[in-house]
């Protein structure tokens, strides 16, 4: 039994409903109590999707446990089929119908239904949503292509020469309630495009079981969300001899490589990818005289694993900050992201508790905090600076606008959306300066509200929390005021450097000296 | 005799479960906390209905069943001891524990109970720990606050002094402004059930008549009826003559002369009609259907088309207790159609026939049905909001007049989604 606050991640078969929600002509028949039917609103609210997701609950009650429920289920799932005449059936069950054990999947399956019925068997007591829609994702594929009689079995990655066309691939992985996975698949397709290679299917998001059958016709699979589409990718590989491309295009450098290793893939000869500088202002912007003021910024990252991995790349290379902190809810890319922390010379937090990763966040006294929604609350608290680079995502991170994380358009999305917060972060102090002069109007509002550099002087309850793992130490009265005149976005980090200085001196009390033998004593290392 | 038509349906469910009552119940009393004994569904669950509300610790959880709690590899009892007393070290200030029910505790039969009642051998006193069921196989959305409060009412004191008592959660404003209004009637002696502090239960016995601000009350007031008390049989307290009738029925319940009743309530009656008027402009005439979640869609319906002059075209209600609603179901127009339970797919062709104006709705079904032109109301947003007493009124009229005052002032009547 595990005591939770809160989870990054549904249960399994929410990921199914991903997969369900995502794709067109597939149904979803869910064994499951009426309380289960609160999933549609993570569709139709985060998503604003203007169409019910495709699913069927059997909302049975604790009455009819003593009866039939199987019959129940049936019923269901004749109904469903008869009003919405899918493609192809899921069938599966939310986690207190895996305790009455109705196996609703061989029910259906005995039905003597005239469509693919895809039975799902998703522990909801040991596995999460991830898994659920990555699991989902490939009994589906499995199911739908081992049903489908021809099989290519000549598969070849040049086949395309051969056969003097374009070569094709698939987009694997996107889906609903991915992190802008909508903007990705647009901009990973025009990138790809530009480079003469062309899609055969995207899957899930906007496939028909149809689609799904054509995947084999592709020279190569592109796994665009490894937590959602390798489970397939290895199976397709395995199984039809289908490469597939690891690299995630998020990020300059990322694209850059991705695009070298689809064209090896797919051997097709060119090498050149510098296009990244004439369509991407990434590049330009972070070099311009501007972007000065982002070297070295202490950055805190935590998502899934595949967000997670690129921002720490992109931070470190595409803009110059450094990586205080690293981690991921995601136990299946756990070893990935362990290995990413050891080249920063970190440990990475694997963790499903949003309070640990709050406190990690507090340790580490980050400029900016790169996070899931729940970051953005605990930056919030703690008057960080934050931007919301990975599911678990709230209606604000489906923007209007087109927002790719991937590709050359991601990277300008990127910068925008990390630079901004840190901007507002320097204004925060700017204002705190200026404060003091006439024309200044009292009670000047800023975004971060209370938590704001202007009102931190004045109490010191924040400051303390930050400094929760070295006790032992104190601050004079002295050395506090001149600590107090540090513009407050690099305070939290000369206070983190003075107290290591201090304690690797021996020092218990610290005061303006110490400070300033810290500040030269870190300077002298650089 | 009743003025509706009711009619009974069964098939799949659109509807929170009784977990979700926990949303308001931990703002209510800030020194309890919920404990769902359940799955990651029930966490899930619980904090997508809170939505963008989780800006701290929050005072609910969820003890989490494992695949070894239930291959019997752990005992499920002992784990439950052993989270709940992490959760008290971590959390010092919590005086009552909730703990509460889910599908699969209910089905694998953990024994809340048991449990219960060893920790508060174990705790002598420090935290009061109790339990009630939460579970969608048996409860739907706002019944968990029944069960909530039906769990504590072993825990009040006995009096025989006479006294009012308000039950059911109200906006801790609306509560001063009811009670300061009985007091103008010259009842004194008025407690609120539940306190807003989980320890401040009031005391409960012969003299108490019981007034209930919910109807959603069914096995709590049944407990307080067993204790001693009168529950008073009368309207809900939404809309102005729901509200009139409401204290009225205190007023003659301790003997406040109609004369200091008319005179305290005529000013804040006329009040509340002149500024009910704009919005009747906009709900007149409009045709309204309450699908079934929050179990107030009869008295809204009664609101909306005695107050507001809107047209009934279905009320959904997730089910029936004839007795508890009899006032209610008096005061509908002869022949609204009430529909007792759900088959959500059916009662949306429903919805799409009839062309309604207006739909009360849950946040599942609302941007659906945006999607197809037709204006929807969440009806979450009814437990959220100060809407009950008369000079609520206007604003609960508001609540459904913006929405069909919004598709008024956009130039996209029906806008194409993605």
């Amino acid at each position: 039994m595990e005591l939770t606050l809160w989870t990054y991640e549904g249960p399994p078969h929410i990921g199914a409903m991903r997969i369900a929600s995502s794709m067109k002509g597939v149904h979803y028949v869910l064994h499951a109590p009426q309380g289960d039917t609160y999933a549609d609103l993570l569709f139709t609210m985060i998503e604003r999707r203007g169409e019910r997701p495709p699913v069927t609950y059997t909302t049975f009650q604790a009455r009819d446990l003593g009866g039939d429920t199987a019959e129940l289920v049936k019923g269901h799932i004749k109904e469903a089929v008869d009003r919405f005449k899918p493609q192809a059936l899921l069938v599966g069950e939310s986690c207190t119908a895996e305790l009455i054990q109705d196996q609703p999947g061989s029910l259906a399956k005995g039905m003597g239904l005239n469509l693919p019925v895809i039975s799902l068997e998703l522990p909801a007591y040991s596995k999460k949503e991830n898994w659920g829609a990555s699991e989902t994702f490939y009994q589906l594929v499995r199911s739908l292509l081992t049903d489908s009689e021809k099989k290519s079995t000549d598969h070849s990655t040049n086949k395309w020469k051969k056969e003097g066309r374009r070569p094709r691939v698939n987009l694997l992985g996107p889906s609903l309630l991915g992190f802008r996975c909508r903007d990705d698949v647009l901009e990973i397709q025009k990138i790809l495009a530009a480079h003469g290679i062309d899609i055969n299917v995207i899957a899930p998001l906007g496939a028909s079981p149809a689609d799904i059958i054509r995947i084999e016709k592709a020279d190569a699979n592109i796994c665009l969300y490894p937590e959602v589409a390798e489970s397939t990718c290895l199976w397709l590989e395995r199984k039809l001899g289908i490469p597939f491309s690891k690299t995630v295009p998020i990020g300059i450098t990322a694209t850059q490589e991705f695009l070298k290793e689809v064209h090896e893939i797919l051997e097709i000869d060119s090498g050149n990818y510098s296009e990244s500088f004439t369509n991407s202002r990434l590049p330009w912007y972070s070099k311009s005289v501007d972007s000065n003021y982002l070297t070295g910024k202490r950055v805190f990252i935590f998502g899934d694993g595949t967000h997670a991995l690129a921002a720490a790349k992109i931070a470190k290379n595409e803009l110059g900050f450094e990586v205080v902190g690293i981690g991921t809810y995601s136990r299946e890319m756990a070893r990935k992201v362990r290995a990413a922390a050891k080249d920063f010379g970190l440990e990475a937090l694997i963790t499903n508790s949003y309070l640990e990763v709050e406190e990690a966040i507090k340790n580490s006294a980050p400029e900016l905090v790169l996070g899931t929604q729940m970051e953005r609350h605990s930056a919030k608290r703690l008057g960080i600076p934050c931007a919301v680079i990975s599911t678990p995502m709230h209606v604000q991170d489906v923007p209007a606008r087109y927002s790719p994380q991937m590709g050359w358009e991601g990277a300008n999305v990127i910068f925008d959306d990390w630079v901004h917060p840190l901007m507002m972060g320097l204004e925060e102090h700017l204002i705190g300066m200026f404060r003091h002069d006439f024309e200044f109007t009292d009670g000047h509002q800023s975004h971060l509200g209370h938590l704001g550099g202007l009102k931190e002087n004045k109490s010191s309850q924040p400051r303390e929390e930050l400094t929760d793992s070295s006790k032992e130490l104190c601050w004079t009265p002295e050395g506090e005021a001149e600590l107090s005149k540090i513009p407050f976005f690099v305070r939290g980090k000369v206070r983190k450097n003075t107290e290591k200085y201090a304690e690797e001196i021996g020092c218990k009390q610290i005061d303006s000296e110490t400070l300033f033998d810290a500040k030269a004593y870190f300077n002298s290392k650089k | 005799m009743s003025g509706a038509t009711l009619l009974k349906e069964t098939g799949p469910r659109e509807v929170f479960c009784g977990l979700t009552s926990i949303v308001w119940l931990h703002r209510r009393m800030p020194d309890a906390f919920f404990l769902v004994v359940g799955s990651r569904t029930c966490a899930h669950l619980i904090q997508s209905a809170a939505g963008v509300m989780i800006f701290a610790e929050p005072r609910f959880g969820t003890a989490i069943l494992e695949e070894r709690d239930l291959a019997g590899l752990a005992d499920a009892h002992d784990e439950l001891n052993r989270v709940v007393k992490d959760l008290l070290d971590r959390r010092p200030e919590i005086r009552t524990l909730f703990l509460v029910g889910s599908c699969p505790s209910e089905v694998i039969k953990i024994d809340l109970l048991r449990v219960a009642e060893k920790l508060n051998n174990e705790l002598r006193g420090k935290v009061t720990v109790i339990n009630y069921s939460g579970s969608g196989i048996e409860t739907t959305f706002t019944q968990g606050e029944d069960g909530a409060l039906k769990a504590l009412v072993p825990l009040m004191q006995t009096t025989n002094k006479e006294q009012l008592l308000i039950v059911g959660t109200l906006a801790n404003a609306v509560e001063d402004r009811l009670i300061k209004i009985f007091g103008k009637f010259g009842i004194e002696n008025i407690h609120s059930f539940p306190p807003r502090n989980s320890t401040n239960l009031p005391s409960i016995g012969l003299g108490t008549k019981v007034l209930l601000t919910q109807p959603y009350l069914t096995e709590t007031s049944r407990e307080l009826k067993d204790r001693g008390a009168e529950i008073l049989q009368t309207s809900f307290p939404l809309g102005v003559e729901g509200s009139r009738k409401w204290m009225e029925t205190a007023a003659k319940a301790f003997h406040v002369p109609q004369s200091t009743v008319d005179a305290t309530l005529e000013p804040l009656i006329a009040r509340a009609q002149k500024a009910l008027a704009p919005f009747i402009e906009q709900l007149k005439g409009k045709k309204l259907f309450l699908l079934p979640e929050s179990q107030l869609e009869i008295p809204l319906a009664r609101f909306l088309h005695n107050e507001c002059g809107m047209d009934l075209i279905e009320v959904g209600t997730p089910y029936l207790n004839r007795e508890m609603m009899k006032q209610e179901l008096d005061l509908l127009p002869i022949g609204t159609q009430v529909v007792e339970g759900q088959h959500v797919e059916k009662q949306l062709d429903r919805v799409r026939e009839s062309s309604p104006d207006l739909v009360v709705c849950g946040m599942g079904l609302a941007n659906p049905l945006e999607a197809e032109g037709i204006s929807t109301k969440w009806s979450i947003e009814m437990v959220f909001s100060p809407i009950h007493g008369i000079d609520q009124a206007a604003d609960l009229a508001e609540l459904f007049a913006r929405p069909l005052h919004r598709k008024n002032i956009l130039s996209q009547k029906k806008p194409q989604t993605t």
